[in-house]
């Protein structure tokens, strides 16, 4: 099967989700789903105004806040929980436990916590992106095979030169997969997290957008943000690739 | 029990102790979260008098249908797409995407289009548990060693007898990580569906508790959905992992 | 029989040495090694035969540093070992070592490049290194896309540039085929004569301990001790041919005799251990 082809299949299911879009907008009317090729134009113009870029700024900076925190909590719980047996063992099934949780029932207390400034919503996000960060690179120091770690004494390194020079390169791809999937889902916290009791960020904007019965503008937003998604993780994944090819 | 999960019943007992230490010594404002006992006392009143009950059967059959439509769907679309290659690998950009995704943005538009009923619910429900099963059945069925698939077609197995009694006890074990996951999705997704916006619900509860600043209320909600989240996921994990030994061959 | 080449200088030596493994939970201590009285002469090749379990890979992992003795004390070139490995000890590892995020040619310089050796030094002693285990063309591969023992074949270039003096070798060829072993085994002879090391190679197989070594120490079951210690007498030119030889023969059958009640005595062990375990 020749790449052609197989992009040419993708195309067309992409043409088919168009096709699918546009008979449910025939049964739903305008206001509620409007029409696929309409939308896309006013895509190109939404994404130009200043109430996008503003929501836009909004949501981007509490990402970005929300990013850091997951990674650096994750990173250290995971490899503090890689290298202490005792630890991981007893911590893994209670990070698994809290994986798999509808955290969005802990957002009333963060928000008690943190008031309902931008604290609450990157707190909210990091809650989320910690877990799949921790839990993958706990995995990934796990796993390096023990032999490597001898075969650094026989090479008289140091325990520093060891870890920077055999360890991390050693745990880099399963880490990363960590770090692309932790990006996905602190951005569904940050902005589930504007969704409800917001005033700012896209999350909020789609909210307010379904109330005042914006359908163009609604769908417009979705589809900015999906898209914003699957190239971050596309490009996160041919990076991944990479990392793992040598492996 | 073994050492290790003595060790672990310590730390999250600790870890409780020292909130409900906290709140009553005044280091945490009763405004801000209340003590573990006084959230088990406030649920335990809530429960005795039935006054919830409806929430709770309206979350949990949500939950469950939910549940039902996306391993059934799954499953049955998992198994189409096996049977057509080409489809698959058409398809395949979409599903290593889709979690990547956060769907769930997609709820206003669902209620923007069908109102405020059950409708958008269940399907923002199903949208991201399905696609979950889809992928775990595909997985399954790829690993079906191809000589049963032989064996079906000497015995004239028709496509549904096939299905049913060859493929789906040979791909059980990764089906049943596909239903594990799908039930924490649907726990996820029609939870936060209910409290982002809804008529009624346990998450609509716990918003509603939340704006009238009733935080016993709210509290013990929130221990009520934690706690049967957290039996439902751990008991289908535990049963996951013994099946993992069947998923390598129990080549352990 | 022509007479061996081996000086008679002590390279290493171990008195009496024990290892015991502390007991998991609530099980007794396991003693898997030892006592141990060895001499290792300068230049020679020492094989260490045995069944599985008995302690071999402890047995070298004692000698090189990378375990500390229970008991007893090891020394190398005169100067005690203690916990660590000591510089112009290379150890060639059972399992695949290569580090795969690193090119053949980057593997073989690793070591060279941690311990600050200036780069036209590393340059030489890897091209060198390649060339000799022939992997010269493999130079940009990454070890993923090599067979198993090309792999091997890595990780001994790895080891040959540091120029070690004592070369510890644990059952390297353990999966490889027979013949590939058989060829591999000339190998590791052209790689000792080319060193001037020592070289003490651990294995199963009786074969390859009675065509490679010039001594050879059968080692018993389970805590492993030395029941006897085989002078093979061949001469340092040797390769893989001499499996022709009618002192082969008897060299093998001699380590077999002895082994032999090990090695069911370690089934045994075995056996119990799998039903304690099920």
């Amino acid at each position: 099967m020749t790449a052609a082809r197989r992009a040419t299949d993708t195309f067309i299911i992409v043409l088919v989700m168009l096709a699918v879009w546009q008979a449910l907008h025939q049964i739903a009317g305008e206001t509620a789903l409007p029409a696929p090729l309409p939308t896309l134009s006013y895509l190109m113009h939404n994404i130009a105004t200043r109430r996008f870029a503003e929501n836009a700024a909004t949501t981007a900076g509490e990402f970005a806040y929300a990013l850091i925190l997951a990674y650096a909590i994750g990173l250290a719980v995971g490899v503090w929980m890689g290298a202490h047996r005792l630890s991981g063992a007893v911590g893994e099934p209670i990070l698994v436990a809290l994986y798999s949780l509808p955290k969005i029932v802990l957002y009333p207390v963060v928000l008690l916590v943190f008031g309902l400034g931008i604290s609450g919503k990157v707190t909210f996000g990091a809650m989320h992106g910690i877990l799949p960060v921790a839990l993958l690179t706990m995995g990934a120091i796990r796993a390096i095979p023990p032999v490597y770690l001898r075969a650094a004494r026989t090479l008289q390194l140091s325990p520093g030169a060891t870890i920077v020079n055999v360890l991390l390169p050693a745990a880099l791809p399963e880490v990363f997969t960590g770090l692309r999937i932790g990006f996905s889902v602190t951005l569904l916290g940050v902005l589930l997290g504007e969704m409800f009791a917001s005033k700012q960020g896209l999350g909020s904007m789609i909210m307010t957008d379904m109330q005042l019965l914006q359908g163009e503008d609604m769908m417009t937003v979705t589809i900015a943000l999906f898209a914003f998604a699957a190239v971050a993780n596309a490009v996160l994944l041919w990076i991944e690739h990479r990392l793992h090819r040598r492996v | 029990m073994t050492r290790v999960g003595v060790i672990r019943l310590v730390v999250v007992a600790a870890l409780i102790g020292a909130l409900e230490l906290a709140c009553r010594l005044g280091l945490i404002s009763h405004n801000t979260i209340i003590p573990p006992s006084e959230m088990a006392r406030t649920l335990w009143t809530l429960l005795a008098s039935g006054t919830i009950n409806g929430d709770i059967e309206r979350t949990l059959g949500m939950i469950a249908l939910v549940i039902a439509l996306s391993v059934v769907f799954g499953f049955a679309v998992g198994l189409a797409i096996h049977a057509l290659p080409r489809v698959r690998e058409a398809l395949d950009p979409f599903f290593a995407t889709y979690y990547a995704v956060p769907i769930f943005i997609f709820y206003p538009v669902l209620i923007a289009i069908f109102g405020l009923s059950i409708m958008p619910i269940v399907l923002i429900g199903v949208a991201t548990a399905i696609v979950a099963m889809i992928i775990a059945t595909l997985n399954g069925l790829d690993r079906i060693p191809r000589v049963l698939t032989k064996v079906a077609r000497v015995h004239r197995l028709s496509r549904i007898g096939t299905a049913v009694t060859l493929q789906l006890p040979a791909a059980a074990p990764y089906l049943f990580t596909g239903v594990k996951l799908s039930v924490s999705y649907a726990f996820i997704a029609v939870v936060a569906a209910e409290f982002i916006l809804s008529p009624a619900g346990l998450g609509r509860d716990i918003a509603d508790a939340y704006a009238d600043f009733n935080n016993r209320r709210m509290y013990a909600l929130i221990l009520f959905l934690l706690i049967i989240a957290t039996i439902v996921n751990s008991a289908l994990h535990a049963l996951d992992m013994r099946w993992a030994a069947r998923r390598t061959g129990g080549r352990q | 029989m022509t007479g061996t080449s081996v000086q008679r200088e002590v390279h290493a030596r171990l008195e009496a040495v024990t290892r015991v493994y502390p007991g998991a939970a609530d099980q007794p201590p396991v003693s898997a090694l030892g006592p141990i009285d060895l001499d290792l002469r300068k230049g020679e090749f020492f094989a260490v035969v045995g069944p599985s379990g008995c302690g071999k890979s402890t047995f070298l992992e004692v000698l090189a540093g990378l375990q500390e003795p229970t008991a007893g004390t090891v020394t190398f070139e005169g100067k005690p070992i203690r916990g660590q490995v000591a510089e112009g000890i290379g150890v060639v590892f059972q399992e695949d070592a290569s580090f795969p995020w690193l090119t053949v040619w980057d593997n073989a310089a690793f070591g060279l490049r941690r311990n600050g050796v200036a780069a036209d030094e590393v340059r030489r002693r890897v091209d060198d290194a390649l060339a000799f285990m022939g992997l010269k063309d493999f130079a940009r591969a990454y070890p993923s896309q090599l067979s198993g023992g090309m792999r091997q074949r890595v990780c001994i270039a790895r080891t040959l540039v540091l120029q070690p003096r004592l070369i510890l070798l644990d059952e390297p060829f353990g999966a490889l085929d027979a013949q590939t072993r058989l060829l591999m085994g000339d190998e590791v002879l052209r790689l000792w004569r080319r060193t001037d090391a020592t070289v003490l190679l651990i294995t199963h197989a009786l074969d390859e301990a009675a065509m490679l070594a010039d001594r050879i120490g059968a080692m018993s079951a389970r805590p492993g001790r030395f029941i006897e210690i085989i002078e093979t007498g061949w001469p340092r030119e040797r390769d893989s041919t001499i499996v022709g030889d009618a002192a082969f023969g008897e060299i093998t059958g001699r380590l077999w005799e002895r082994l032999r009640g090990e090695s069911m005595k370690a089934l045994g062990h075995a056996g119990m251990t799998a039903v304690a375990a099920g």
